[in-house]
């Protein structure tokens, strides 16, 4: 009985945050569409709107597998940010971890030439290592993590384009081409792609590789630790409170630096995944701005609240409407519109309590006023699940 | 020599302007690490207002329109970020994270819409920004900002609505005990951020070069005076300070190919890491006794008390 109730409490909770992510995409598009009414009225339907609400299928299959390889990364970024977010820490540094995440696989790739999977693990011991600096200062120096990633976003940047480019000389530097070698093009890297089983051909693409697989089932192993673990469940009370976690015994020096490990370990891995699968080569020469993976990785988290489950689907959306956005005719309009409305999104995704609040109240107002008695045992339970 | 010092001074009062801009907010009780994009708007507002004018408008009115104007822009955004943390009691790390996401999005749109060329540059004259002493070329913002670093001084130490904003940051539940509208305070120092860090963006985009291409944004300098205004604990000269050592750094960087620094070999990725893991130095030893205020972050709600 008690089970079935917290499950019932459960279901509503997400249906809850379903509707206020849905709400906000709403809006956004909404936002959207108003921005490209007001650049060029006569094409904002046809060719504007429609056009990113199609997303991929505007040019399937290649767009469809085009949008698949980018979400890819973006599901695995968005994972590490709410990771930490469950934990109670707001990685910014994604982008950072995500950059020594290339450089590790990069570098097994083109200089040790060793298989994909062997490199994939290096891009997730270097995010791993990266994220561990902010939690070391977090838990010993009492350092803002938000600050410590911020600045080591910009070293690991730095530092990264200083060994690839290697005053233009560095081994992994093809000059010809101003980035890294081509994977598929140079010999002895073959064996470092991520296999595609047929997908390129499937989708016409030559960057549509088992990825999504790959991050879904991370995706799927992060919510079975979260949920359904003591490990997670630590984790999770140190976010929570770390002085109660530390009466109850558990060690939350250890506890936040782990968090942070993992956050970047899946950043990392979200690198390996784009690069091993060659959809682009790392540019050394642009040290003005950081990998746009990184932050679009909070975007996803925030939309899908957290849930790990959710940023498989947000991570998608994201990605949906980018390739959309790309396909805008640049005669009329900038492809940028599509980063302006998932700007909108996350904009309005840093108040959707609010929204949620008022969802639930619409939805749930009027069973709660005739099982007024029901409720009074459900609520204790609803209290839990937004504890989580 | 000459150059080093130029360099200094101009990205010096950039990273100065922002941080102040940061300080009012922090002090107010607002984190704002939406700074780099309010640097962003700020910039394209300018840049814009630059371009519009006609060509042959005295040179005092283009400087001062146009740096209204982003000032201006830059209050405006502000104020979403003001809404979301104030108003609606949202985090406000991640407020200011989603307006930092937005802003380049935004920043390149009117840049695309209104260059000629369909590329998010957009070329304008800085001209009328510029003078020189002796050699050595400044632009005005030099003077400009050293003005407004000692009105920021004598505006939070030596007023009413200083000593207000301080103790909206400290303790607003104290503050609004004794009569101080705690959110409008917040609301003023969040809107003073949002001119500094817009005119700080102009000056960083303005008087180096003739064209600016705004898919860049400003390249982490918003996020640096967040470091700036931690270094700087808080405190206008204490920020000054701060900030003329990072320039110091960031000048080495421009420089290092073309002078006797070359002989080092370091390259401008090198000089580029110095301050922030220099700021992460110093982060690690002063965090103990930080001064920074002590509600900042945390949404002021009045039923709490």
């Amino acid at each position: 009985m008690k089970k079935n109730k917290l499950s019932r409490a459960g279901l509503q909770g997400s249906l809850v945050g379903v509707l206020a992510a849905l709400l906000c995409i709403l809006i956004g598009l909404l936002c959207g569409y108003l921005v490209l009414l007001a650049i060029n009225p006569a094409h904002a339907w046809s060719d504007g709107f429609v056009r990113i609400l199609k997303g991929g299928f505007y040019d399937a299959p290649y767009g469809v597998g085009k949008m698949l390889a980018n979400a890819a990364p973006l599901v695995m970024t968005g994972l590490s940010v709410a990771f930490a977010f469950k934990t109670g820490l707001f990685n910014i540094g994604a982008a950072g971890q995500y950059t020594l995440g290339a450089f590790g696989a990069l570098y097994c790739a083109i200089v040790l030439h060793l298989p994909w999977f062997v490199c994939l693990l290096a891009a997730t011991v270097m995010g791993g290592i990266w994220g561990a600096i902010p939690g070391v200062f977090k838990a010993y120096l009492n350092i803002n993590e938000v600050i410590t990633s911020i600045m080591f976003n910009w070293i690991g940047l730095f530092l990264v384009n200083e060994i690839v480019y290697g005053n233009g000389s560095g081994v992994m530097y093809d000059s010809r081409n101003t980035r890294t070698w081509n994977l598929r093009k140079t010999a002895g890297c073959e064996g470092s792609v991520i296999p595609d089983f047929g997908l390129n051909d499937l989708f016409q693409t030559n960057s549509t590789t088992i990825a999504i697989f790959l991050a879904i089932v991370v995706a799927i192993v992060i919510w079975v630790v979260l949920e359904k673990t003591t490990f997670g469940y630590e984790l999770k009370a140190v976010g929570l409170n770390k002085n109660a976690a530390r009466y109850a015994g558990i060690n939350e020096k250890k506890n936040i630096i782990l968090s942070m490990v993992i956050a970047g370990a899946l950043a990392g891995f979200g690198a390996g995944l784009y690069y091993l699968s060659g959809v682009s080569e790392w540019n050394p020469l642009n040290s003005t701005s950081l990998p746009a993976m990184g932050f679009n990785g909070i975007s996803v988290a925030l939309l899908a609240s957290s849930n790990p489950i959710g940023t498989v689907f947000s991570a998608i959306f994201i990605s949906h409407i980018t390739v959309g956005g790309s396909f805008l005719s640049t005669k009329y309009y900038p492809t940028e519109i599509a980063d302006l409305i998932s700007g909108i999104i996350i904009y309005l995704c840093a108040f959707s309590m609010l929204f949620r609040g008022k969802i639930r109240g619409l939805l749930f107002a009027g069973k709660r006023a005739d099982k007024a008695n029901a409720n009074a045992e459900t609520a204790p339970a609803a209290v839990k699940k937004e504890g989580k | 020599m000459l150059l080093l010092i130029k360099y200094t001074l101009l990205y010096g009062i950039v990273l100065m302007l922002v941080a102040l801009g940061g300080m009012f907010s922090e002090h107010s009780g607002i984190i704002n690490i939406a700074l780099e994009g309010i640097m962003v708007i700020g910039g394209v507002a300018g840049v814009l207002a630059l371009t519009m004018l006609p060509a042959d408008a005295p040179a005092i009115v283009v400087v001062l329109v146009s740096i209204l104007a982003s000032a201006a822009a830059g209050m405006i955004y502000s104020l979403l970020l003001a809404f979301a943390s104030i108003n609606l009691k949202a985090d406000q790390t991640i407020g200011g994270t989603a307006l930092n996401l937005l802003a380049t999005a935004i920043a390149v749109v009117l840049a695309k819409y209104f260059s000629e060329s369909g590329s998010a540059k957009l070329n304008y004259s800085n001209k009328p920004f510029l003078f020189s002493i002796g050699g050595l070329e400044l632009s005005v913002f030099v003077p400009l900002g050293l003005v407004l670093l000692i009105v920021s001084y004598v505006v939070l130490y030596k007023t009413r609505f200083g000593l207000r904003l301080r103790s909206c940051g400290e303790h607003p539940q104290a503050a609004d005990s004794v009569g101080i509208n705690v959110y409008r305070m917040r609301y003023a120092g969040v809107l003073l951020s949002g001119a500094l860090g817009a005119v700080g963006g102009m000056a960083y985009i303005v008087p180096p070069v003739q064209t600016w291409n705004f898919e860049v944004g400003v390249a982490g300098a918003g996020f640096l005076a967040l470091a700036v205004m931690i270094f700087g604990q808080w405190k206008p000269f204490h920020i000054f300070g701060a900030a003329m050592f990072f320039a110091v750094f960031k000048s080495l960087a421009n420089i290092a190919d073309s002078t006797f620094l070359a002989s080092f070999g370091w390259s401008s990725n090198i000089y580029n890491m110095m301050p922030f893991i220099a700021s992460m130095i110093i982060l690690a030893f002063t965090s103990k006794n930080s001064m920074a205020p002590k509600a900042e972050g945390i949404p002021y709600d009045k039923g709490s008390r």
